[in-house]
C-alpha cells in the first residue's frame, strides 16, 4: 500500500492543498468555543453586552463561511487525487498483468486478477478519498482541542494528554487486528467471483447435467463465508466507537470534577470550563467520525496490500536483450529440451532434439496428453525449458528480446478464441496496419471468406465475447486468418483445424504449403493434415518417439502405420 | 425520485429480518436518548460551578457519576446495536447475491450467450459490495440520525421553546440542499457503476484470453483500449464523487450558522429565561441536532451510490426468466425422436432452420455432417431445449418436449461437447459430476473406459489432484478424455456428442471406441464428427446445409447418389 501511495506523488498540488484546507477548515472550527467562551464569559456575564453578543454571532458565522469555501476545494482536490491516483494504479496493474508471463498466469488464476482489478482497486479509491479527507484533518482536531486546552488551562489540559495515546491505542488496535483480516474477506471474494465465472463460462454443461441446484448449494457456501468473515471483521471494527465514547465521556467526567476545584479557589473561570468541555466534545465527534471511515481505510490497506502482491510478482521469465537474428543458422532447432509445468513433478516433454530449416513444414502427431502442445509451446517461449534449450536461428529463446521474437511468430492456439469487436478487428490482432485486401488475402487463405461474405456487414460484422456468435469451425477458421496476417517467419498451428470439415481442412493446408518462405509446424491428429510435410516428429509420452517423412515414418514407425491406416481404413491411395 | 422502486425492493429483502431491524431501532432509540442525556447532566453539573467560592461539589459530583453510569449503558448498546447492523446488512446482501447467482441457473440461454460474463459478474460481485457499504453505513447512521434530531428537538422545546422553534425553522434548508444534491448525483453514480461494468467486461475478456493477448504481443494495444476506458472511468468517477461529498460541507454550513444563532438568540434570553448552563446544554444540542443532518445528508449521498448499484443487481434479477414448464416428468425414455416442422433463428432477420422434420427410432446412431456454421450446434440447441423452437415440435417417445420439465429432458441426455468445460476441484468431483452417488469402482472403472486413468494415475494426486480453472495443466484432450469419462459414468437413454473427440487422437479414440460402442447401444445418440470411421458406421447421416438438412440415408445410401456428401467424403484426398 506504501509504494502504492507514491503515486500520490503525481497528484502533489492536490495530496497536499487537499488535507491542508480541511486543517484551515478545522482550525475555524477549533475557534469557535473560544469564541462561545468570550460570548459568555464577557457578553453576557460581563459588560459588554449585546454588541459583543452579536459581534461574536457574526464572527461565527464567517467562519462558517470561510470553512465551506475552504472544505469544498478540499473535497475536490481529494476526489481529483483519488481517482487519478486510482487510475494509475489501475493501468498500472493491468499493464503489469499484461506483461505477466504464462507459468504466471497459470499460478495466479484469472479470478483474482480479476477481483484486484476491479474490487480491490475501487476500495483503495475509496480509501485515499475519505484518507486525504479526514485522516490528517482528525488528528488535527484532536491535538488542535489538546493545545487550545493548554491556552485554557495547563493542568487541566494534562487529561487531553493522558486520552489521546489512549484513543490512539485503540484506534490502532482495531485497525492492525482488521487488516488481514480484510485480506481474508478478500480472498473469498475472489473464490465467489471465481464461482460465479466458471458457472457463466459453464452453463450449457451444468444445465445439461442438471446440476443447477449442486451449483446454489456451491454458492451459498462459498458466499456465506464471504458473508461470516465479513460480518467478524465487522464486529471487531464496530467495538471502535463505544470503546471511544467511553474512554472520552470518562475524560469529561474526570475534567468537570478537576475544574470543579480550579473553579472553586478561583484558578479558571466557568465560561472556561465550558470552553475545555466543548473542546472535549469536539475529540469525540471527530473520533466518531473517524470511526466510521476507518472500516474503509483499513480495508483499502488490506486491498492496496493485494494490488502490490500482484505488481511485486516478477515474472519468472527474464526478458533476453537480443534483437538480431542469425539467418544462417537453422530457424529452430531443440537441443535436449525438457519442459515441466508449475508443480508437477514429471516432465511434460523430455529429451526433445532435433533442427528444422528455413520453409521446412514440420507435422507433429502423438497421443492425447503426449505432449504437442507442450514442445511448440517453446519456441514462442510462452514456457521456459527445464533442461536443454529451444533455439530460434541458433540462439537460445531465452536470449532474446520476447517481443521481438514473438514478432516473427504467429501462432494459432488449440483453442480458439476471438475478442468482442468486428471481425476486422478480430483479424487486425495480426497486424495492425493490414489494409482490406490483407485481411481478404488472410481470410482466403484461412477459407474463411464464406464467414465474411455471408454476414451483412462483412468485416464490420460483431463479434460478440469470446466469439460466442460463431461456431467452432468458423471460430478456428477466424483465428487461422488473424494469424495468417502477421507477417511471420514461424507459423505455429496448434490442432487449430479439428473443427473443420476435411474438405475445409484439406484446402487449407493447401493454402498453408503454397507460403513457401514460411516455416510452418502443424499439430495434428490426422496423418492427411500433415502427409506432405518435410518432417513429421512423432510424439508419444512426452518423448519423441520417430522423426522422419510421411513414407519414412509409414516404413519404419509401427507407431505411425498404425495410426494412419486406422484414419484412412486401409484406403489409401499411395 | 427515480430510485423509489429500488428502494421499495430493497425493504422487500431486509423484511425477512423485521426482528432484527425492530431491536435494532430500539437499541438506537435508547441509546441516542441516554448520550442525548449526558450533556444534560454535564450542564446540570457545569451549573453548580458558578465561580470562585460558589462550586456545590457533593451536587456536582452527583450528576457525573450519573453521567458515568449512563455512558457505560451507551456505550452498550451501541455496541450491540453496530452488530445488529452488522449481521443485517450482510444478511442482505448474502440474499440478493444468491438470488442473482440462482437467477442465472434459470435465465435463458439467449441472455447469457448475448451478455459479456463480465458484466454479470461485475453486477454480482462488484455491485453487491458496493450495496453493502451504502446500507451498512445507511443502517447505522440513518436511524441514530433520525432519532438524534427527534430527541434533541424534543429536549430543545423543553428547555427554550423559542431558540428550539429558530431551530426548526433553519434546519430543513439544509435537507433542502441534501435532496437537491442526491437528486443530482444519482446520475453520475449510475453513469460510474456503468463504466465499472464495461470496463469489468473489457478486463474479463482480456484477461480470460491473456494468453492469446501475449501470443500475439497485443498487450500495448489492449492497454491502451483499457486505458481509454480508464480516463473515462476517472472522469464519472470523479464527478460522482466530488458533487456529492459537497453535500457534507454545505449542510455543515447551514448548521453552523443554526450553531451561531442558537448562540446569539440564547444569549439575549440569558438571564432571562435561559441560564448559562442551559446555553452550553443548548450549544450541544445544537451541535448534535445538526450533526445528523451532516450524517444523513452523508448517507443520502452514499445511499445514491449504493441505490445505483442496487438497481443493476435487480435488473438482473428481474430479467424475463426461462418459460413456465409442466411439472410432467419425462420417464423410462425409450429414445424416438421426432422432429416436426421445426423453425428457428437466433435473430428474427436470419432464418436458420426452416420446416425441418425428422423421425429417428430409438437406439438409432445418427450422424450430422456438414459444412461449419451449417447449423448443427444449432440443432443440438434445440433438442437440449437451450433454445425453444419458433415453430413446430420436438417430440421424444411422443411426448413434446415443451410439455414436460427441463430437468427430466436434460436429465435423459448425455452431452459432451467440443468446448470442454471442467470446473476447479479434483479430478474426482469432475467425473462424479453427473452421478453423485457413485462409488470409487465405477469412478475408476468410468475412467478406465475412457481410457483417462493412465494419465489421471501419473498426476502428483491421483484422482485426488485439484484441477483449477479451465482444467489447468491438462491438455486438451486429456480434458475431452474426462469428460468422456464424466459421460460414460452417467449413461444416460440418449447421447448427444458434438466432436467430443477433436482433440483426442485417433489410436486413443479408437481404444475408447469399444466402451463407446458398449455405451451407444440401444441408446439413441446424435453425433457430429468429421472422422469417416465415426460417420461411416451411424444408422442415419443427416446432412446439414445452411440450416437445412439436405441429403439423408446410410453412408452407402448417400455415395451412391453422388450428391454433397459424396463431394464432402471425397474431398479428403483432394490435396494432390
Amino acid at each position: 500500500m506504501i509504494k502504492l501511495l507514491k503515486l500520490l506523488g503525481k497528484y502533489k498540488k492536490e495530496t497536499v492543498l487537499g488535507p491542508l484546507l480541511k486543517m484551515a477548515e478545522a482550525l475555524f472550527e477549533l475557534f469557535v468555543p473560544l469564541v462561545v467562551a468570550s460570548l459568555i464569559d464577557k457578553g453576557i456575564k460581563g459588560g459588554l453586552g449585546m454588541p459583543h453578543i452579536l459581534k461574536m454571532s457574526l464572527i461565527l458565522v464567517l467562519f462558517a463561511f470561510l470553512g465551506l469555501l475552504f472544505s469544498v476545494c478540499a473535497q475536490f482536490f481529494a476526489a481529483k487525487a483519488a481517482t487519478g491516483v486510482v487510475k494509475h494504479v489501475r493501468l498500472k496493474l493491468f499493464d503489469h498483468i499484461n506483461k505477466l508471463g504464462y507459468p504466471e498466469i497459470d499460478k495466479l488464476g484469472k479470478a483474482t486478477m480479476i477481483t484486484r482489478l476491479t474490487s480491490d482497486v475501487n476500495q483503495v479509491q475509496n480509501g485515499i478519498n475519505l484518507g486525504l479527507r479526514l485522516l490528517l484533518r482528525s488528528p488535527f482536531v484532536v491535538f488542535g482541542a489538546m493545545i487550545m486546552a493548554f491556552f485554557v488551562n495547563k493542568e487541566l489540559a494534562i487529561i487531553f494528554v493522558v486520552v489521546i495515546p489512549v484513543l490512539a491505542v485503540i484506534v490502532f488496535s482495531i485497525m492492525l487486528v482488521s487488516i488481514p483480516l480484510y485480506k481474508k474477506v478478500q480472498q473469498k471474494l475472489d473464490k465467489v467471483l471465481s464461482s460465479t465465472r466458471q458457472n457463466l463460462s459453464g452453463t450449457r454443461v451444468i444445465r445439461a447435467f442438471v446440476k443447477e441446484k449442486d451449483e446454489e448449494q456451491r454458492f451459498k457456501e462459498e458466499n456465506t463465508s464471504l458473508v461470516k468473515m465479513q460480518v467478524l471483521v465487522g464486529r471487531i471494527s464496530q467495538l471502535m466507537n463505544p470503546l471511544t465514547y467511553v474512554v472520552i465521556n470518562l475524560a469529561i467526567v474526570f475534567l468537570i470534577y478537576k475544574g470543579a476545584i480550579k473553579v472553586e479557589i478561583g484558578i479558571i473561570s466557568q465560561g472556561a470550563l465550558v470552553a475545555l468541555y466543548n473542546y472535549m466534545s469536539q475529540i469525540l465527534v471527530e473520533l466518531i467520525k473517524l470511526a466510521n471511515l476507518i472500516i474503509s481505510i483499513t480495508r483499502a490497506f488490506a486491498c492496496g496490500n493485494r494490488i502490490q502482491s500482484v505488481l511485486d510478482l516478477t515474472p519468472s521469465q527474464q526478458n533476453g536483450t537480443k534483437k538480431e537474428f542469425d539467418f544462417t543458422k537453422p530457424i529452430v532447432e531443440f537441443d535436449n529440451a525438457s519442459l515441466i509445468y508449475g508443480d508437477n513433478v514429471e516432465p511434460s516433454i523430455e529429451n526433445i532434439t532435433f533442427s528444422v530449416n528455413k520453409g521446412e513444414t514440420i507435422g507433429i502427431i502423438g497421443g492425447t496428453g503426449s505432449g504437442k502442445t507442450s514442445l511448440i509451446n517453446l519456441i514462442p517461449r510462452f514456457y521456459d525449458t527445464f533442461m536443454g534449450s529451444c533455439k530460434v536461428y541458433g540462439e537460445d529463446v531465452k536470449n532474446y528480446d520476447t517481443e521481438f521474437l514473438r514478432s516473427v511468430i504467429s501462432i494459432v492456439p488449440q483453442k480458439a478464441e476471438l475478442f468482442k469487436g468486428t471481425i476486422r478487428e478480430n483479424i487486425l490482432w495480426g497486424n495492425e496496419n493490414a489494409t482490406d485486401e490483407q485481411i481478404m488475402d488472410a481470410l482466403n487463405k484461412a477459407q474463411a471468406l464464406d464467414i465474411v461474405k455471408s454476414k451483412e456487414l462483412g468485416l464490420d460484422a460483431p463479434v460478440e465475447q469470446y466469439g460466442r456468435n460463431f461456431s467452432g469451425g468458423q471460430k478456428q477458421r477466424l483465428t487461422i486468418a488473424r494469424a495468417l496476417l502477421k507477417d511471420s517467419q514461424i507459423l505455429i498451428l496448434d490442432d487449430s483445424a479439428s473443427a473443420l470439415d476435411y474438405k475445409t481442412d484439406s484446402l487449407l493446408m493447401k493454402a498453408i504449403k503454397e507460403m513457401e518462405d514460411k516455416t510452418v509446424f502443424i499439430v495434428s491428429q490426422r496423418t492427411s493434415s500433415i502427409r506432405h510435410a518435410d518432417k513429421i516428429v512423432l510424439m508419444d509420452d512426452g518423448k519423441i518417439q520417430a522423426i522422419g517423412t510421411h513414407s519414412e515414418l509409414l516404413e519404419y514407425s509401427p507407431l505411425y502405420r498404425e495410426i494412419h491406416y486406422q484414419q484412412v481404413g486401409g484406403e489409401d491411395v499411395e | 425520485m427515480l430510485n423509489k422502486e429500488t428502494i421499495k425492493k430493497t425493504i422487500k429483502y431486509i423484511g425477512k429480518y423485521k426482528g432484527f431491524i425492530l431491536i435494532s431501532i430500539i437499541l438506537s432509540f435508547a441509546s441516542v436518548l441516554l448520550s442525548l442525556y449526558v450533556p444534560i447532566l454535564i450542564g446540570q453539573a457545569i451549573d453548580y460551578i458558578v465561580g470562585e467560592n460558589n462550586v456545590n461539589f457533593s451536587k456536582v459530583s452527583f450528576y457525573i457519576v450519573q453521567a458515568l453510569i449512563i455512558t457505560g449503558i451507551g456505550a452498550l448498546l451501541q455496541w450491540i446495536f453496530g452488530m445488529i447492523n452488522n449481521r443485517v446488512t450482510y444478511g442482505v446482501v448474502k440474499d440478493i447475491r444468491e438470488t442473482a447467482f440462482n437467477k442465472i441457473q434459470d435465465l435463458p440461454l439467449k441472455y447469457l450467450d448475448t451478455h459479456p460474463t463480465g458484466e454479470t459478474v461485475s453486477r454480482i460481485i462488484a455491485d453487491t459490495d458496493q450495496f453493502a457499504d451504502g446500507l451498512l453505513m445507511g443502517f447505522t447512521q440513518f436511524f441514530t440520525g433520525i432519532v438524534t434530531i427527534i430527541a434533541t428537538l424534543v429536549f430543545m422545546i423543553y428547555l427554550n421553546w423559542q431558540v428550539a422553534l429558530a431551530v426548526v425553522v433553519l434546519t430543513p434548508l439544509s435537507l433542502v440542499i441534501a435532496n437537491f444534491i442526491a437528486k443530482r448525483t444519482y446520475g453520475m453514480f449510475k453513469k460510474q457503476s456503468e463504466t465499472r461494468g464495461e470496463q469489468t467486461a473489457y478486463i474479463d475478456e482480456i484477461i480470460g484470453g491473456l494468453k492469446v493477448v501475449k501470443a500475439f504481443s497485443y498487450n500495448d494495444r489492449a492497454v491502451s483500449e483499457f486505458s481509454a476506458i480508464n480516463d473515462r472511468l476517472e472522469k464519472h468517477s470523479l464527478k460522482a464523487i466530488f458533487f456529492s461529498s459537497l453535500t457534507n460541507p454545505t449542510t455543515r454550513f447551514v448548521n453552523s450558522v443554526v450553531y451561531a444563532f442558537v448562540a446569539f438568540l440564547g444569549s439575549l434570553l440569558v438571564p432571562g429565561s435561559l441560564t448559562v448552563g442551559g446555553l452550553t446544554i443548548f450549544l450541544s444540542y445544537a451541535n448534535q441536532y445538526t450533526k445528523p443532518f451532516n450524517e444523513i445528508s452523508g448517507v443520502v449521498a452514499e445511499m445514491q451510490n449504493a441505490l445505483a448499484c442496487a438497481q443493476r443487481v435487480f435488473d438482473l434479477i428481474e430479467e424475463e426468466p426461462q418459460k413456465h414448464e409442466t411439472p410432467v416428468n419425462l420417464e423410462n425414455v425409450s429414445g424416438d425422436i421426432k422432429i416436426k416442422n421445426a423453425s428457428f433463428c437466433y435473430d428474427s432477420k436470419k432464418p436458420l432452420i426452416q420446416n425441418l422434420s425428422l423421425d429417428i427410432k430409438k437406439g438409432m446412431r445418427v450422424a450430422i455432417v456438414g459444412p461449419t456454421g451449417c447449423g448443427k450446434t444449432t440443432l443440438i440447441n434445440l433438442l437440449m431445449r437451450f433454445y425453444d423452437v419458433n415453430e413446430g415440435d420436438i417430440l421424444i417417445d411422443n411426448k413434446s418436449i415443451y410439455e414436460i420439465t427441463r430437468s427430466s429432458l436434460r436429465e435423459s441426455f448425455g452431452m459432451v461437447l467440443q468446448e470442454t468445460w471442467l470446473y476447479s476441484g479434483t479430478i474426482e468431483e469432475n467425473i462424479k459430476f453427473g452421478k453423485d452417488d457413485a462409488t470409487e469402482e465405477e469412478i475408476i472403472a468410468a475412467a478406465k473406459a475412457a481410457h483417462a486413468h493412465s494419465f489421471i494415475k501419473r498426476l502428483p494426486k491421483g484422482y485426488q489432484t485439484v484441477i483449477g480453472e479451465d482444467g489447468g495443466s491438462l491438455s486438451q484432450g486429456q480434458k475431452q478424455l474426462l469428460c468422456i469419462a464424466r459421460l460414460m459414468l452417467k449413461s444416460p437413454p440418449m447421447l448427444i456428442l458434438d466432436e467430443a473427440t477433436s482433440s483426442i487422437d485417433t489410436r486413443t479414440e479408437q481404444k475408447i471406441q469399444d466402451a463407446f460402442s458398449k455405451l451407444l447401444k440401444g441408446r439413441t445418440s446424435f453425433i457430429v464428427a468429421h472422422r469417416l470411421s465415426t460417420i461411416k458406421t451411424a444408422d442415419l447421416i443427416l446432412v446439414m446445409k445452411d440450416g437445412n438438412v439436405i441429403e439423408q440415408g446410410t453412408h452407402n445410401e448417400l455415395i451412391n447418389k453422388g450428391g454433397f456428401y459424396k463431394e464432402l467424403y471425397n474431398s479428403q484426398f483432394d490435396i494432390e
